[in-house]
């Protein structure tokens, strides 16, 4: 297989920060790498490199196998970049914006036009087309900004946070957007900070903190190689919440999680099934009822939190605030037991 | 490397986004037009109550001046506008596209002359409702107009790079007006030169601006004696010494902000 995306020995430096130190990347034609990480780590500063937009201080990038520092130009026919913020004129309209990137892909006035309609087809923009994009929702002006990044029919593609802001129905949407390119044929790197989406969409992820990847695997490898699965409790009353503690503290590894607004609490444990058994045969014997049990695989959450120390939305600075993304139920780690 | 019609292709393409922004933004051209018709108003009225000429009446002295200024002041659209859009994400769109390199810049001086050329009309227009006139024919009137236009599209790519240098779109007024407004008033755009001190005097013979005017007064048949009490060869051969500096200009300020804009634009977020 090829690689359609490489990067060795990335480095960039803002005067005493470090963004990236050594970054090594490889994305195989036709699949989707994750790039994860908190804010900082260091993903937005890789795809700038791989897009032309910035120089590293070190290492090579490729794309499609052209050095992207020899050959900007010739690595610019053929990306699709869809940016944190959505890269679109206010002032012109849906079909404007994307006639606009067409001419400047050089694919001529008929075939500009024809592709921008049948982009907001796509994107369910067509009743929008017609209007400036300043009067789009959020999510209407990503999807805007990505099928801007789809006009030339790219052989590579870089989403770098889709889905950054969106509410969950725009984030769905956004998904499966994003897999409809995959089946045709594009490579694709996507940044995310939130696990769920790497876990959904991505082939290979790789976890990157302070601009060095510190994990590498398919979502089920990382989360095998951090064993164990997780016994997630929901107690009926807050006051219920402190026996069940202790009770889940002998039998896990580790601290168990309390999550008092939900009055969850998740405990890694080693041993499946059988000492779920025990667990809820220790509570039985008090007056707590239980709203909801289970026993699921880790999340990429927990692998970030056991990798790195901390969680993954340390610098709360774009609205989500320290708690993990709320995700619709059907997206939810498929549980065990 | 790009060629020359690849690069005008692109430049075509961004002036046309510039342009629709005027279409769905009219205030913006409304206050374009305004203040050119406040100056005419303004100046015709106050200073030709006070300014008597020998060959010609002050209000015909004073249009091709107005002219000057307003298309000189115009190309602070120009910093602004730049400064505006390294701001935004589409600059990284531009970058990410394979569009020839000064495509942005191309494309923003030119629909700045679409600016200027709009703000001539209406100056014009008011001229010729206060009694100014042209008494040589179409053709160089016509010149005149070029002259006008050429020239601020010169200082355009001078205004361009001064906005790629500020952090912000409203600090472009302040930087042009501390230069602006000196650069067209330190010369014979509303009154003659005679009287100014002496440095004052030589600055403003040498002025570009003040050959822009005279050119242009020229053309239009507008001059009068007095502009002529000079030794400057700049005033005696006012097309000549222009057409110099817009070369210049061009020649220094073309690469310059190509250059800044590779450089700024790598270095926003």
């Amino acid at each position: 297989m090829t690689d359609m995306i490489r990067t060795s020995g990335l480095v960039k430096r803002y005067g005493d920060v470090t963004a990236l130190d050594g970054l090594d990347l490889a994305v195989p034609k036709g699949t989707i790498l994750g790039l994860l990480g908190p804010n900082g780590a260091g993903k937005t500063t890789a795809v700038r490199i791989l897009t032309t937009l910035l120089e590293p201080d070190a290492g090579v990038a490729e794309v499609a196998g052209i050095d992207v520092h020899a050959h900007p130009d010739k690595v610019r026919e053929r990306i699709g970049l869809s940016g944190q913020n959505a890269a679109v004129d206010e002032h012109l309209t849906g079909f404007e914006n994307l006639d606009m990137v067409g001419r400047l892909y050089h694919l001529g006035k008929t075939k500009s036009r024809e592709r921008a309609r049948e982009l907001l087809d796509q994107f369910e923009l067509d009743e929008a087309g017609d209007r400036p994009a300043k009067t789009y929702s959020g999510g209407m002006r990503r999807r805007l900004d990505l099928a801007a990044a789809l006009v030339a029919s790219p052989e590579v593609l870089f989403l770098d946070e889709p889905t950054t802001g969106l509410d969950p129905r725009s984030r769905i949407n956004m998904w499966n957007a994003i897999r409809s390119l995959v089946d045709g044929g594009a490579t694709l790197l996507l940044t995310t900070q939130y696990m769920e989406e790497a876990d959904q969409l991505a082939d290979d992820i790789v976890v990157i903190d302070h601009g060095r990847k510190i994990a590498h695997g398919t979502a089920d490898q990382l989360k095998t190689q951090l064993g164990g699965e997780r016994i997630e409790i929901v107690v009926d009353e807050l006051g219920h919440l402190e026996v069940t503690q202790s009770i889940l503290g002998e039998l896990c590894i580790g601290d168990v999680q309390v999550n008092r607004q939900s009055r969850k609490l998740t405990a890694a444990v080693t041993g499946g099934a059988g000492i779920l058994q025990e667990a809820l045969r220790r509570i039985d014997a008090t007056n707590v009822t239980l709203l909801d049990v289970g026993l699921r695989r880790p999340t990429l959450d927990d692998v970030f939190l056991t990798l790195t120390g901390h969680v993954a939305e340390e610098k709360p600075d774009e609205g989500t605030n320290g708690e993990l993304v709320e995700v619709p139920e059907e997206f939810k780690e498929e549980e065990v037991v | 490397m790009a060629s020359v019609a690849h690069t005008l292709g692109d430049g075509a393409v961004v002036a046309r986004r510039n342009l629709i922004k005027i279409k769905r933004v009219p205030e913006l051209l409304l206050w374009t037009t305004m203040s050119p018709i406040m100056f005419v108003l303004l100046f015709g009225y106050i200073f030709g109550s006070a300014i008597v000429l020998q060959g010609t009446t002050y209000r015909e002295f004073l249009i091709a001046g107005i002219f000057a200024q307003t298309v000189v002041f115009g190309a602070t659209f120009t910093g602004a506008g730049m400064a505006e859009d390294m701001q935004k994400g589409i600059i990284d769109r531009f970058r990410s596209l394979p569009m020839a390199r000064s495509a942005v810049l191309v494309g923003r001086t030119a629909s700045d002359i679409a600016y200027n050329s709009i703000s001539l009309v209406v100056m014009s227009l008011t001229g010729l409702l206060i009694g100014w006139s042209i008494s040589t024919n179409a053709l160089e009137a016509l010149g005149g107009y070029l002259l006008l236009l050429f020239f601020a599209y010169a200082v355009s790519w001078v205004m361009a790079y001064v906005g790629m240098l500020v952090s912000s779109p409203e600090a472009i007024n302040n930087a042009s007006f501390m230069v602006i407004f000196p650069m067209t008033f330190i010369a014979n755009t509303f009154v003659p030169i005679d009287n100014f001190p002496s440095v004052l005097k030589t600055v403003a013979e040498w002025n570009p601006v003040s050959t822009l005017a005279q050119a242009v007064r020229e053309a239009f048949g507008n001059t009068d004696p007095s502009m002529y009490n000079t030794d400057a060869w700049s005033l005696h051969n006012p097309i000549v010494y222009t057409l110099i500096w817009i070369v210049i200009l061009l020649v220094i300020f073309i690469p310059l902000s190509v250059r800044q804009y590779q450089k700024t634009a790598a270095r926003s977020k």
